[in-house]
């Protein structure tokens, strides 16, 4: 009988570099930048690492294909490197794999880093993402914005609002990730903006508009995992435990049944229902601190508060605006900015959100520090509405 | 009996007004303010000679059984292949049987008609009963040339065999000639064209009546048995003195489409028949005529089948279609003549993988998805496995035609980011009537008259266009309808 991940694994460790355009570095300079911060937390040898997991996403432009990146960039001594790539779940894909390798004691200690160098394309937004050889010729031509500028039109046309009134609660998600960003020091955008220069920004794909989406930057994200007792062996009294880690991926139900109206994400209200249950928390509005969720666009951020059962269906827009989920809120979403103001180097932002809960869990989020809190949510999408892989990870202090 | 069963007629719904031509070119060419009258169709940038073939021959199969199709005909002198026939990619796209004969009849402008004929004696010698047939052309002439205002994109198409004739062919005559008015190397853009002076008096003045007289003899008739006499000719004082030199009075003439949509290449002397057919009653002998390098002559005899014809688009629906184009520049870009940056992120270029084309050529090419025979539900695209959760009947699925459905909209988007032609992109998610839906580029719609919910009907389009290897891309797109 499977018994999930509660409690089985700590985090002793974590790192994460500057998010931005870093026009002077490289992913392999990223790598050691977030591994030096990331071993020098977990006050261990790096010999004592013995196997790793690397998440990289968009290859082309990235590292290349394989874990060899990491290996070769830290010269890790022949130990297993593994890469994973799920979209924007990269991140928590590679440390769902060190963490599930702690916990079936194969393993002592692991590493998970995630790192995407995007600003070497030439161009702004992300590169496409391939689809397959009958996508090619059949599926349009559509970017990130575009895919999920259709959420916030089935979203609107669901619940009867107008999208003047979903642009509104839009402009105040975005409006105050960029307020979080400005306390957030290793955040891509570190500037405030309004809601009235977000709703009068150029338009990307309507209807969301340029601040509507998230940074599109360079950056990488470590953590070093281990046994509750080996992590109390190690001297560590405060640490941080694991107590869920779910994923769902689209079953193609949404893009080729008739039962879905692209206003919600199915993969995100099944993989946060069973992580709840994983954590054993009952009532996630009430239960859960804090949140880094994947606000690759504004609309994403407003729908997934419902997928996660913390917003009722077609409320998200009032706790918006009633400001549940700012940073002196009830549950604060995004306290480090978000995909939207931290950055989004694809396969490091799992891992980057990770970092924030966990400094956030020590007392180590200096100006944006939440008062005591005991479990952090994050959550990742990847893909597109009608196609997506999800990951929900639950992470909190080791006696919560 | 033999002649036609059905009609078709597609132009695309963009009309740029010849006076807009005019303004943005008079600096350069005064001279054209003299054709600068009405306006001339244009196809939207994702349409071609093959797209608009499809379209024209969707609207004459309407109502008709397309599994009796013995044979596929596809005349244009602008196709985009050279070597892949064109009409076996039409013929893929109207999801028509495997066994049947298509050909593409290309290279002189009559071959519409030249095509018309090979069907005929095909059906005549008992060997087939069914022929479509389809020409269409997107002619491309050079800024500030007359010809770039004589000349407009449109195709035609015509059904022709033995049952439900509703025009009997009686009887029909060629001519060929190496009249040289103009022409193209294989491998050039732009036609090389004679002076005009010479191909009027030379050209149409001497061989339409040749080729006229020739059938009338050959069949003992005058010009007066006629009620309509049908014949193309651009240059607007020569197609009345025609009319004239062969005796037809003015009445009897069907007009030449220079007001509304210009000249259509090979499709214009089908298209003009097919509108002369449109206002046609039981019992009336229509005289057809094409021109280019000589002419093929035709003498028909409308039915009393014509009043039971289904309603369809036709020509006359097709010009009731009309988008006005604002731009001249959007003209020259929809025809790649601008040469509008489109940035980097446009320079990624990938080859289309030709024998994924091959495996699933009925789902791209004919937009046909799956039925699940086990719980009856519809998918695009077809798979192994049925998407219904309560089902996943495993190998399960027949063919299932999406291309004749309408489908509304769930959600769209208007996408400024992404590489297009014409930004936004806009694209969207379809739900199909009786089940099954899909992503599709939306096209000939404007991103604020779009609603979730409308009504999309489905349009055969090119998709891209791969400039380093020659392949053009073609699917499907949804064409948002004007709510009534």
């Amino acid at each position: 009988m499977a018994t999930g991940i509660k409690d089985k694994v700590a985090i002793i460790g974590m790192g994460c570099t500057k998010f931005g355009e870093r026009w002077d570095v490289g992913a392999e300079e990223l790598i050691v930048e977030a591994f030096q911060e990331c071993i020098e937390d977990a006050g261990i040898d790096r010999k004592e690492i013995q196997a790793a997991w690397q998440g990289t996403c968009i290859d082309e432009v990235n590292v290349g294909k394989s874990a060899l990146a990491l290996a070769l960039t830290l010269h890790l001594p022949y130990i297993p490197v593994t890469r994973t790539e799920n979209f924007c779940a990269t991140g928590t894909e590679a440390f769902r794999g060190a963490v599930y390798a702690v916990a079936s004691g194969a393993y002592d200690i692991c590493l998970a880093l995630g790192v995407e160098k995007l600003k070497d394309t030439g161009y702004g937004g992300l590169p496409s993402i391939g689809g397959g050889s009958l996508a090619f010729f059949t599926m349009p031509n559509m970017t990130a914005p575009g895919g999920f500028a259709m959420l916030a039109q089935g979203y609107a046309a669901k619940h009867g609002l107008s999208m003047d009134e979903v642009k509104k609660a839009m402009a105040h998600i975005s409006a105050k990730s960029h307020y979080n960003g400005s306390l957030s020091p290793k955040a891509h955008l570190q500037r405030p903006v309004s809601e009235d220069q977000i709703l009068n920004s150029p338009m990307i794909a309507y209807p969301l508009g340029l601040y509507d989406c998230c940074g599109v930057s360079d950056g990488a994200a470590a953590a070093i995992v281990t046994t509750p007792e080996i992590a109390r062996s190690l001297g560590k009294k405060d640490y941080v435990t694991v107590k869920a880690l779910q994923i769902a991926i689209s079953s193609g139900e949404e893009l080729q049944y008739d039962n879905w109206d692209f206003d919600h994400f199915v993969t995100t209200s099944k993989a946060s229902s069973l992580a709840y249950k994983e954590a054993g928390v009952n009532n996630p509005r009430e239960e859960v601190s804090m949140m880094e969720v994947h606000d690759c666009f504004s609309i994403t951020e407003l729908v997934t508060y419902e997928d996660l059962h913390i917003s009722e269906r077609g409320k998200a827009p009032k706790d918006v605006m009633e400001g549940f989920y700012d940073i002196n809120g009830k549950i604060p979403c995004q306290p480090d900015g978000g995909l939207k103001c931290f950055g989004h180097p694809i396969g490091a932002s799992g891992i980057r959100m990770l970092y924030e809960m966990y400094l956030q869990l020590l007392g180590r989020a200096g100006k944006r520090q939440i008062q005591n809190p005991k479990l952090g949510l994050t959550h990742n999408l990847g893909g597109f509405p009608f196609m997506n892989i999800n990951s929900v990870a639950i992470i909190g202090r080791h006696d919560a | 009996m033999i002649g036609i069963v059905s009609y078709g007629g597609y132009v695309p719904r963009l009309r740029l007004p010849r006076m807009t031509m005019f303004q943005s070119m008079a600096w350069f060419a005064p001279a054209t303010i003299a054709v600068a009258q009405g306006e001339r169709s244009v196809c939207n940038w994702d349409e071609d000679a093959l797209s608009m073939g499809v379209e024209a021959a969707r609207d004459c199969l309407k109502g008709t059984d397309k599994a009796g199709v013995d044979a596929l005909f596809l005349a244009s002198t602008t196709l985009p292949y050279a070597d892949r026939q064109n009409a076996g990619i039409a013929s893929t796209a109207l999801n028509l049987k495997n066994e049947i004969l298509t050909a593409d009849f290309t290279g002189s402008l009559k071959a519409g008609t030249t095509a018309m004929i090979s069907a005929f004696e095909s059906l005549q010698s008992g060997n087939k009963n069914s022929i479509l047939v389809a020409a269409s052309d997107k002619r491309e002439a050079k800024a500030g040339y007359f010809y770039e205002m004589w000349f407009g994109d449109g195709a035609a198409s015509l059904l022709l065999g033995k049952e439900g004739v509703i025009a009997e062919l009686k009887g029909y005559h060629s001519v060929s000639y190496d009249f040289p008015d103009h022409y193209r190397d294989a491998a050039k853009k732009y036609d090389y064209i004679w002076e005009e002076r010479w191909i009027r008096d030379e050209g149409y003045v001497k061989i339409l009546p040749e080729a006229i007289n020739g059938l009338l003899s050959k069949y003992s008739l005058s010009i007066g048995d006629f009620s309509k006499v049908i014949y193309p000719c651009f240059f607007s004082r020569e197609h009345a003195a025609i009319a004239k030199k062969i005796g037809a009075s003015p009445q009897m003439v069907q007009g030449n489409m220079h007001e509304t949509c210009g000249e259509m290449g090979t499709a214009h002397p089908l298209a003009m028949f097919i509108h002369a057919l449109e206002d046609a009653k039981p019992g009336d002998k229509l005289l057809l005529a094409s021109f280019g390098q000589g002419s093929d002559a035709f003498w028909f005899e409308v039915t009393e089948n014509i009043a039971k014809l289904p309603a369809r688009n036709g020509i006359k629906g097709s010009l009731a279609k009309r988008k006005e184009m604002e731009s001249y520049t959007k003209f020259c870009q929809f025809r790649d003549r601008l040469g509008a940056d489109t940035g980097i992120r446009a320079e990624v270029s990938a080859q289309s993988p030709l024998s994924v084309l091959w495996r699933k050529r009925k789902a791209i090419l004919g937009l046909v998805g799956g039925r699940c025979k086990v719980c009856g539900t519809p998918q695009f695209p077809k798979t192994d496995v049925c998407v219904k959760p309560e089902c996943h009947a495993v190998y399960e699925q027949e063919d299932y035609e999406f291309s004749g459905r309408k489908a509304k909209i769930i959600s769209f988007t208007g996408d400024l980011l992404a590489v297009s032609i014409d930004p936004p992109a806009i694209y969207g998610m379809v739900q199909f009537e009786g089940g099954g839906r899909t992503l599709l580029d939306f096209t000939d719609c404007e991103l604020e008259k779009l609603g979730v919910g409308q009504t999309v009907k489905m349009s055969f389009r090119k998709r891209w266009y791969d400039k380093e290897r020659g392949f053009h891309g073609y699917f499907w797109k949804a064409v948002p309808q004007e709510e009534a």
